[in-house]
């Protein structure tokens, strides 16, 4: 059943990219706000972060993080497994919470042009809430955002992410 | 060799799934309460043993054996707690809860748009599939004791 199913699985990036596209398309339509819409996805990519991360620890086994460095490098492998792309780790800040993705190729981002009225759309918002979602079930809180877009111009697609707290392990609810 | 009962926990101690196979004791208290139980001893041996040890050890705690049967337990990184009560012969069931996580758990509840995370587990194709896992399992033999 699994040993088979990483390969019949596999789907056209394509069809992907526009069914994202066509996501995105309507939100748009729907919000008619761009904040909205960035909003918007973040949440989307939230949900999807929190179920992701299951079928991620599931097929790598990787246990916990040891540190920040450990976590790049299987958020790294989490973009090669789901998306078939291995943005790379750069700028570390000194403290070294804080670092940045990126990506030359963005499978989301294909056959994309922006229309002048959606300049402050961030059209792959999703992502920050993905990683958000995902690595707040293995107890870290981090920031995500985009600090460069391929889709505004600038040479690659830059995304920022910061941890801010490790989060505490639930106790049990004591009797009342 | 037998298959006694599994418990699943969530992250937060909420008691997602409850089956069991093999069981001549019954505890004499609720399911919930039982589950409340069950949880605050395995949250309790957690604790005692990343506390007691003498090594930075990185898995923790992993099963403990009476003499009559044998508490097995796994922990995702994300906080999923599966618990399986077998008698003291049983072999490999560590592979048999990673296998129940990654083939049943993350096929039929993570994929199923439908189950809830944080709640207890509805859904009959994962019931069946639990069964069926359980009951192919070299360790599982359906006799009593």
């Amino acid at each position: 059943m699994s040993k088979t199913r990483l390969d019949q699985k596999k789907v056209n990036s394509e069809l992907f990219t526009l069914t994202y596209g066509a996501l995105v398309a309507q939100l748009l339509k729907d919000y008619e706000n761009v904040e909205d819409v960035n909003k918007q996805l973040e949440r989307m990519g939230y949900n999807m972060g929190i179920r992701l991360i299951e079928d991620f620890l599931a097929r790598t086994g990787c246990g916990r993080c040891y540190d920040f460095k450990d976590t790049a490098e299987k958020i790294q492998m989490g973009f090669k497994i789901f998306l078939g792309i291995t943005p790379t780790i750069t700028n570390w800040s000194p403290a070294g919470d804080e670092f940045s993705l990126c990506f030359e190729v963005n499978p989301l981002t294909e056959f994309v042009e922006l229309p002048d009225h959606c300049l402050n759309l961030k059209y792959c918002n999703i992502l920050t809430g993905v990683l958000r979602g995902a690595c707040e079930m293995v107890q870290m809180e981090i920031a995500c955002w985009f600090v460069q877009d391929q889709l505004k111009n600038d040479s690659t697609t830059e995304l920022r992410v910061k941890f801010i707290k490790r989060l505490e392990d639930a106790i049990p609810a004591g009797d009342d | 060799m037998t298959i006694h009962n599994l418990y699943i926990f969530s992250k937060s101690g909420v008691l997602l799934y409850y089956a069991e196979w093999n069981r001549l004791n019954k505890s004499g208290i609720t399911k919930e309460e039982e589950a409340k139980l069950m949880y605050g001893m395995l949250f309790s041996i957690k604790s005692f043993v990343s506390k007691i040890s003498p090594l930075d050890s990185k898995e923790g705690f992993l099963y403990y054996k009476t003499s009559k049967y044998t508490l097995h337990y796994l922990e995702t990184p994300s906080g999923l707690k599966f618990v399986l009560n077998t008698d003291n012969v049983a072999q490999n069931v560590r592979n048999l809860l990673q296998q129940l996580y990654s083939q049943v758990y993350l096929e039929y509840v993570v994929k199923n748009p439908l189950c809830q995370l944080n709640e207890p587990i509805q859904s009959e194709l994962f019931k069946l599939k639990v069964d069926e896992l359980m009951k192919n399992s070299p360790i599982f033999l359906n006799r009593s004791l």
